[in-house]
């Protein structure tokens, strides 16, 4: 498979994530330059990673909404195609109106950097497929503005839809106050859109995805985006069901 | 000759003001042979300021070893390079941003990390690690945590925004430094060997490009005012900090490595401290060569500068290139891609002058060599303090062993010295570029190296009440701190790079204290094998007289062959033996103990055997190569109780506890349970493999005994058949923990 790693001017995960697609889960990775409108080659996938684009200076992921390549990836998700969002990559989709709701500033007001946990709410998205509905993940999260706000009708129709993938939790999946690490409404961690192909996270599964690192379980994330693939090419007997059906 | 009349005109009370004294500014007159422009005159004042050019510190930091096979580049370039094997290098070097980050706290502690960072970058390294190094005034002054809160937020806003992780860092607090903190940043980048940049210019012809902001009238004489003491008034020094602009820095470091991996340049060098001054006259002098610009050409964010402005503004993320004749467009075409801007501004000369023009008027014409090497060197006068004496005398008779050691114990965790730093270390992305292995709050930092097996392990130290006390003792103290903790995480020591942080050296006990911490570094520096490859001297850490504590921190750089086998200080499992390494010996001078329980700093600090040091770190380092060190953690600050407590909280995860007993000794209670004795590491293993390490240490000559086993939920120490320390684990990790956040709350 072949993805597509956009780097904005900032963006300071793109290797991370590049590494991780390319020589853990052994793909055909590009970067992909901010100034460039359309996709030269065919893309499996398109990830958005995280860093300051534009320095963060406005809004986070306000500026790098503007720039060329997100044309690009607008067709490409709305032709279907899988879009992942990490960070200031989940922030740029929430900018460029890919997924609904927006980032406010941290409850604490700093910068927070260390290990949390993410409870899987929904496992029947091309991003959890390798997880099980109530997993919980370990992974860390690295922001500012990662205190995830929508209205309560946005907040309502995202969990009856099931576009809640990932609430922040503790250690044994309880989701609580005191795990919510930065204040986001209904402790959500990450959310995709109705059609499930894009799909925006803060914390960074790229960062624990490689034994060394003392962490895997950011690779079944990225991992699902290939097993989403095989499952269109038949190679996969899970099938791609309805959310609510399933339940 | 209009602009040359606008100039100010050049009178004694203007050189004075500039900070040169007679005996310089005749300097200045008999190398050119006339009295130097208003340009000029800015041009020598921050060049031969204490902090360009060394002049007090120059001929004493000869004294350091800097030579050893695996050195590519010891002091005297942007940063030191040293030869890691598989064809790559790491580049590294620690800066002092003390002056700025006390007036201004965000953007000076910010720009530190900016400098440090293109010191590394403009070598053609990457960086990939950060550390700090910081020191305040306590907590209970509101002063100091406004300057805290800046300090740490000035160093991630600019840190995490260039993606590069801040990995280990030490933090202290002491009354000595309310009016000085002391803000230390240091960086280490991965370079392809055979690609190495250097801050040079040669070959008559070749373009001059400037690259990244552009210059505004921020910083102009910031290294002046990092070369004075501060008194009344400081407040007004605020525009001479620089503002940073970590996005700009990200774009030039990135389109600089874009650069460097093409054949377009000869030398590159960072507008740091001195700006276009320093990194224009440098670069001519390091080549041999003389250099032209026209300032008129250099681009600028404000109207109606003149070039005395141009030439010392300290406006961040710039950087001066000499490019190959005829490559000027690859050159701007890599920057355009990056939104910066590259302007060719002049050319190399032959005849070794610094020409700047304006226009077409020359404003500034000097021999190169002689403003950047030729600055005046001071062999200032030296004297033990007559206080040296009194501090160092401790009766320890007058100070009774304390009944309850348990809350000793509690005392000193919540000693904010002691407490646990992530209020600060959260706040620092330490993960981004996905190499660290060993996360802040282990002993040293780690980072493996992508395309390889190895990985870098780094520590930075400094006990500075130890060097007040005893200055050659401390110096070598921090140096083999420094090294013991990177072996404590399974990494060899090669090289260092140290920070020396000083009062004012015009004053003879500083010049003392200098050149004794140096003597001691140096020893040990000789001893461990890991010379010093770069580093930094900051002065004038001194608020109407009073001078801080002499803190020579030290940034050590260690590899280990398997970045697998890295090691953290936290205990692993139920049932593993607990061994501590070295000799326990009556020594409280100096320690946290006595600093923060009984509210003295006196004494001499513990005795430092750099043989016995070497041969325990040799010892462990083959333990741990056998793959028999589960944990290990060297003993500091608070002792073996502090430390074993530390072993137990094991950072992140949840406490284990742990049972140890000591056989009855002459030394008193506290001195065994809170004594900085130097040279001891607390190890823990799996019951079998004790023997075998047990071999090892006797094979090394190393003092080691078997004192208990990890389990339970408390922390029991035992001495003889007394329970001397018995806690409940998870409550002291609470103290230990809220220690910091608390005092920030009140």
């Amino acid at each position: 498979m072949r993805f597509a790693v956009i780097v904005f001017p900032g963006s300071n995960c793109d290797h991370d994530c590049y590494h991780a697609m390319k020589h853990i889960l052994g793909q055909e990775v590009d970067f992909i330059w901010h100034k460039e409108g359309l996709f030269q080659k065919k893309y499996d996938g398109v990830i958005i990673p995280g860093g300051f684009s534009y320095g963060d200076y406005l809004r986070t992921g306000a500026i790098a909404r503007f720039s060329p390549v997100m044309k690009a990836v607008d067709g490409f998700a709305k032709g279907g195609g899988l879009v992942i969002g990490i960070c200031n990559g989940f922030q740029i989709l929430l900018e460029a109106g890919l997924l609904p709701g927006a980032m406010l500033r941290n409850e604490s007001l700093k910068f927070i950097c260390k290990d949390v946990y993410v409870k899987v709410i929904n496992e029947q998205t091309p991003f959890t497929r390798c997880c099980n509905r109530g997993d919980v993940l370990r992974i860390p999260i690295a922001h500012a503005e990662g205190n995830y706000f929508a209205d309560e009708d946005t907040l309502a129709r995202l969990e009856d839809n099931g576009q809640v993938v990932f609430k922040y939790c503790d250690k044994d999946g309880k989701i609580t106050s005191e795990a919510n690490p930065n204040g986001s409404a209904h402790n959500i961690a990450g959310i995709c859109n109705e059609t499930r192909n894009v799909f925006g996270m803060m914390p960074h599964p790229e960062r624990c995805a490689e034994a060394i690192l003392g962490n895997t379980d950011g690779k079944n994330i990225l991992a699902s985006m290939l097993s989403h693939s095989a499952i269109f090419t038949g190679a996969c007997s899970i099938r791609y069901t309805d959310y609510k059906q399933d339940r | 000759m209009e602009k040359i009349k606008k100039e100010l005109e050049v009178t004694p009370e203007l050189v004075a003001s500039h900070g040169l004294s007679e005996e310089e500014y005749g300097r200045i007159l008999k190398i050119l042979g006339r009295t130097p422009t208003y340009t000029e005159l800015g041009i020598f004042s921050v060049m031969w300021s204490e902090h360009c050019s060394y002049k007090s510190s120059r001929m004493h930091l000869r004294r350091f070893p800097t030579k050893a096979p695996w050195v590519i580049q010891g002091p005297g370039e942007n940063a030191g390079v040293i030869d890691i094997g598989d064809g790559l290098a790491a580049v590294f070097k620690m800066e002092s941003h003390n002056h700025p980050s006390f007036i201004e706290p965000y953007q000076g502690a910010a720009t530190g990390v900016g400098g440090i960072l293109r010191d590394v970058f403009t070598m053609g390294a990457r960086p990939i690690a950060n550390m700090d190094s910081l020191r305040f005034g306590p907590l209970d002054v509101p002063k100091n945590r406004y300057l805290l809160d800046g300090v740490v937020a000035g160093i991630a806003g600019y840190g995490n925004c260039m993606g590069i992780p801040t990995i280990a860092g030490e933090t202290y607090f002491n009354e000595i430094y309310n009016g000085n903190n002391l803000v230390n940043a240091f960086t280490l980048g991965i370079a392809k060997k055979d690609r190495i940049f250097y801050g040079t210019a040669s070959g008559v012809g070749n373009p001059v490009i400037y690259v990244g902001s552009q210059t505004g009238r921020d910083g102009i004489h910031g290294a002046t005012m990092a070369s004075e003491e501060f008194s009344e008034g400081t407040e007004e020094k605020r525009p001479t900090v620089q503002v940073g602009d970590p996005f700009t820095e990200k774009l030039l470091l990135e389109a600089c490595l874009e650069l460097m991996s093409k054949d377009l340049i000869i030398g590159i060098q960072d507008m740091g401290a001195a700006g276009l001054t320093s990194s224009s006259c440098e670069m001519a002098s390091r080549g041999g060569s003389g250099m032209e610009m026209d300032l008129a050409l250099v681009p600028r964010r404000e109207e109606g500068m003149i070039p005395y402005e141009l030439m010392l503004s300290e406006s961040q993320e710039r950087m001066l290139i000499v490019a190959k004749e005829g490559m000027e467009k690859e050159v701007e075409d890599i920057f355009k891609k990056w939104d910066l801007e590259a302007v060719t501004i002049g050319h190399v000369t032959g005849n070794g002058m610094l020409r700047v023009k304006d226009g077409g008027v020359v404003v500034a014409e000097i021999p190169a060599k002689a403003i950047a090497d030729e600055a005046p060197v001071y062999d200032r006068p030296s004297s033990r303090p007559i206080y040296q004496d009194s501090i160092q005398d401790l009766n320890l008779d007058l100070l009774p062993v304390p009944k309850d050691l348990n809350d000793m114990l509690v005392k000193l965790l919540s000693s904010p010295t002691i407490a646990e730093k992530s209020w600060i270390y959260r706040q620092y992305d330490h993960m981004v570029r996905t190499n660290t292995v060993v996360y802040p709050g282990s002993d040293a930092g780690v980072v493996r190296i992508k395309g390889t097996n190895k990985a870098l392990a780094m520590s930075v130290d400094c006990n500075s009440l130890y060097c007040f006390l005893h200055p050659k003792a401390g110096g070598a103290i921090a140096v083999a701190e420094a090294a013991r903790n990177v072996v404590c995480s399974g990494a060899r020591p090669m090289a260092l790079t140290d920070c020396l942080n000083f009062g004012n050296p015009e004053k003879p006990e500083t010049m003392w204290q200098f050149k004794e911490a140096l003597e001691g570094m140096s020893l040990a520096a000789e001893e461990l094998n890991t010379p010093v490859v770069s580093g930094n001297v900051s002065f004038y850490n001194e608020t109407k007289g009073l001078g801080i504590y002499p803190t020579p921190v030290v940034g050590m750089v260690g590899i280990m062959d398997d970045a697998s086998k890295a090691v953290t200080q936290y205990f692993k499992g139920e049932g593993d033996t607990i061994i501590l390494l070295g000799e326990t010996k009556e020594e409280l001078g100096g320690t946290e103990y006595l600093r923060a329980v009984h509210g003295l700093q006196k004494g001499l600090p513990p005795d430092i055997d750099l043989k016995a040091e070497k041969a325990l770190q040799d010892a462990v380092l083959e333990a741990v190569d056998a793959g028999l060190v589960k944990s290990a953690h060297d003993c500091s600050e608070g002792g073996l109780a502090v430390a074993l407590a530390e072993c137990c909280f094991r950072g992140e995860e949840e406490p284990l506890g742990c049972e140890v007993s000591m056989p009855i000794d002459r030394l008193r209670k506290d001195a065994l349970l809170f004594g900085e004795s130097q040279s001891r590491i607390i190890i823990s293993a799996k019951p079998e493999d004790a023997g075998q390490i047990v071999g090892i240490m006797s094979r090394h000559g190393i003092p080691c005994s078997i004192t208990g086993r990890v389990g339970g939920d408390s922390l029991k120490i035992r001495i003889g058949s007394e329970e001397a320390v018995n806690q409940p684990v998870m409550r002291l990790k609470e103290t230990w923990l809220e220690a910091i956040p608390k005092m920030l709350r009140t």
